[in-house]
């Protein structure tokens, strides 16, 4: 099958949809300029035309609005920003409004928009450029949020995305962009709310999403070397969330890590680890564990912020400790000789 | 009922009953949710409306029963909304802020000041995209002229030439806070959308004939030029922020300002003119409110009589299919 990098899946996801259905909008600064959100979303308005793909005023929050208004007259737009905190601005229209329109009216109007968000990590980028929000979206009824680990997801659940009734927050992780996985050039659909295993096992479950994913497989795949039987479940949704998918593969493994792309406290790890420790505590072999980014803000310097986030070797640490086992992860997780703050060669900027 | 003068004086007689018979009734404690009404300001929302389409879309924010019924919303659903009823027009989860009827074109109002202003120009927008003839029209507050989104929407409204038309009711007040610590000495709200290339009109917002004459120029400008116009017109809130009694006493409103409001109220000074120019007598406006008596007690009954929703609703509207 044909190789395509994340940031291509997305693009070929937004010209399916503009091609398919002629209510689809694309709205966002910069998407229409020389470096097209990452490449995301270039050549679209030449190929479509300024009235349904454009640029826009540096207005989050009054846009968001008006993507909102369209939608109620019969468009389904995609507003865009290059980094999740720009949408902070509009966190009112997305949660009072967005969110609850359809119940508000007791569903005779609804909101079929969805908005992309990047989480930006590496070079330096500091406390507002590098948050993984999407315990906040996923904490309000009426929104969903979908966070792809790699460009065939990327590619089917943004299509999916688009096409889905309601307000979708969909979450890039900037250091995906690059990935390379096998992607068919027709349009296809993932569907939202259903989680996937990766990795399959049988000693412990690692549940992640988004980069975390990466992270979490490279994990399960040095220490299988090492006997250890390590099974990845990638959320791909965090709203709706996949409780059986989850609840399943902990039941067959008794051991459960949550590498959480966000903060701990509060957030996506916290849910999950909620939910099997009220549904099926008895299966379980020992306490359950999360990791995540530090509790702190996200320093710019690479080498402070090595140590905010963290890696598979981080994870496989709390693996050896639940199942008890000596192993010497050094020699087992080979040193990288690149710099911390950029992921692998595969990524070449910008950032 | 055959002039417009006494098709929009029926409208606002109509309007103000209403609200006289919520404010009646409120301390009964069966409409449980909180109600901004609307009497004293009705002429806006008359003179404005008179000049719609019923496919031209309004939206609203917290003090929305004027704009809803003058725009065609039905009365039973509103009554019953604010009664908690599955038979109100969102079925009991909006109550007054969420005021909702798509038949007459009345979108929504919420309650969050400023919220639906991009949104209607969102929907406005999206008319703009289908080469639909049709208009939006929002009604917003001084208040929300301090708002962040009533400048983002100016802007994009004139980038884009959308069809809309804004409406501004200036009250004066924002809850118990004066124009005066809000808004410099300086700052005209019509100056504001002037400033971003939109044609403004301002106006006497409690004389209905004026804001009629003001709204159908409006409406041929947007029309006839592709383009946003925006309409400030002065008017006073006679009852207290929230809920259905006089608070003048709090002493918030300079002395003698209620007074000279009251003096000017829309609805008197309207009849007055009309029986001076021998369209309505004093016999027909017993007739008119006999009329509009008995469509308002049939709303309440209707309301009173219909079922709570079933615990069902609850879960259900989250999410569409």
């Amino acid at each position: 099958m044909r190789e395509l990098k994340y940031s291509d899946a997305i693009l070929e996801a937004t010209d399916f949809s503009l091609a398919e259905d002629p209510s689809v909008l694309i709205v966002g600064l910069g998407v229409p300029d020389p470096k097209g959100i990452f490449g995301t979303t270039s050549g679209l308005q030449d190929k479509y035309g300024n009235h349904r793909v454009m640029d826009m005023p540096l207005a989050e929050n009054g846009m968001t609005g008006i993507i909102i208004g369209a939608s109620l007259n019969g468009f389904r737009p995609v507003l865009t920003h290059q980094r999740v905190e720009f949408a902070l601005l509009s966190i009112e229209q997305i949660v009072n409004q967005a969110a609850k329109w359809f119940y508000m009216n007791a569903g005779q109007q609804n909101v079929p928009i969805v908005i992309r968000l990047i989480v930006g990590r590496g070079w330096g980028q500091g406390a507002q450029h590098s948050q993984s929000l999407e315990s906040w979206f996923a904490h309000i009824p009426g929104l969903k949020v979908v966070m792809p680990s790699n460009a065939y997801d990327a590619k089917g659940l943004l299509i999916s995305s688009i096409e889905d009734n309601n307000p979708v927050i969909f979450l890039e992780h900037r250091w995906l962009h690059n990935t390379i996985d096998n992607v068919p050039s027709k349009g296809y659909r993932v569907p939202i709310g259903k989680a996937k295993v990766v990795r399959e096992g049988k000693d412990l479950t690692i549940v992640a999403h988004s980069y975390m994913v990466l992270e979490a497989i490279r994990c399960a795949d040095l220490l299988k070397a090492e006997g250890v039987s390590i099974e990845v479940l990638d959320l791909r949704s965090i709203r709706p969330l996949d409780n059986d998918a989850i609840l399943n593969s902990v039941k067959k493994t008794g051991r459960l890590v949550v590498a959480d792309n966000g903060w701990v406290n509060f957030g996506v790890s916290a849910e999950i680890i909620s939910i099997v420790t009220e549904s099926i505590f008895e299966k379980l072999l020992c306490a359950p564990e999360r990791i995540g980014m530090n509790n702190s803000p996200s320093p710019s310097t690479r080498a402070l912020a090595n140590n905010f986030y963290p890696r598979s070797i981080d994870i496989a640490k709390i693996v050896c400790k639940m199942l008890k086992l000596l192993i010497d992860l050094d020699a087992v997780f080979p040193k990288s000789n690149l710099p911390e703050d950029i992921p692998d060669p595969a990524f070449n900027g910008p950032f | 009922m055959n002039s417009i003068s006494q098709k929009m004086y029926f409208a606002m007689l109509r309007i103000r009953m209403v609200e006289e018979k919520i404010a009646e009734l409120y301390s009964e404690q069966e409409m449980r949710c909180p109600v901004h009404l609307s009497i004293g300001q009705e002429a806006v929302a008359v003179g404005v409306c008179e000049h719609l389409d019923q496919k031209d879309i309004a939206m609203s924010a917290h003090r929305a029963h004027a704009h809803y019924l003058a725009k065609g919303g039905d009365l039973k659903s509103m009554v019953a909304e604010l009664y908690g009823k599955a038979t109100g027009c969102a079925m009991g989860k909006g109550g007054s802020m969420h005021l909702v009827d798509l038949n007459s074109g009345f979108f929504a109002a919420v309650p969050i000041v400023g919220s639906t202003i991009p949104i209607a120009v969102g929907v406005a927008w999206a008319f703009k995209l289908k080469k639909s003839s049709n208009i939006v029209t929002v009604f917003l507050g001084d208040g929300a002229t301090e708002e962040g989104v009533f400048f983002e929407s100016l802007d994009f409204a004139s980038l884009k030439n959308v069809p809309i038309l804004f409406v501004c009711e200036n009250n004066f007040y924002s809850v118990y806070s004066q124009l005066e610590v809000r808004q410099a000495p300086n700052r005209k709200i019509a100056d504001l959308a002037e400033s971003h290339g939109i044609k403004t009109y301002t106006g006497d917002g409690n004389n209905v004939t004026q804001v009629s004459e003001i709204a159908k120029e409006a409406i041929k400008y947007i029309k006839g030029n592709n383009a946003p116009a925006f309409i400030e017109l002065e008017t006073f809130r006679w009852l207290e922020h929230c809920g259905p009694n006089s608070d003048d006493e709090l002493g918030y409103r300079k002395k003698g300002e209620l007074d000279k409001w009251l003096k000017r109220d829309p609805l008197s000074t309207f009849s007055d003119l009309l029986i001076e120019k021998n369209q309505l007598s004093k016999n027909s406006i017993l007739e008119i409110k006999e009329i509009i008596t008995t469509e308002i007690d049939e709303a309440f009954k209707f309301a009173k009589q219909s079922p709570f929703p079933d615990l069902s609703v609850l879960n259900q509207h989250i999410y569409k299919n």
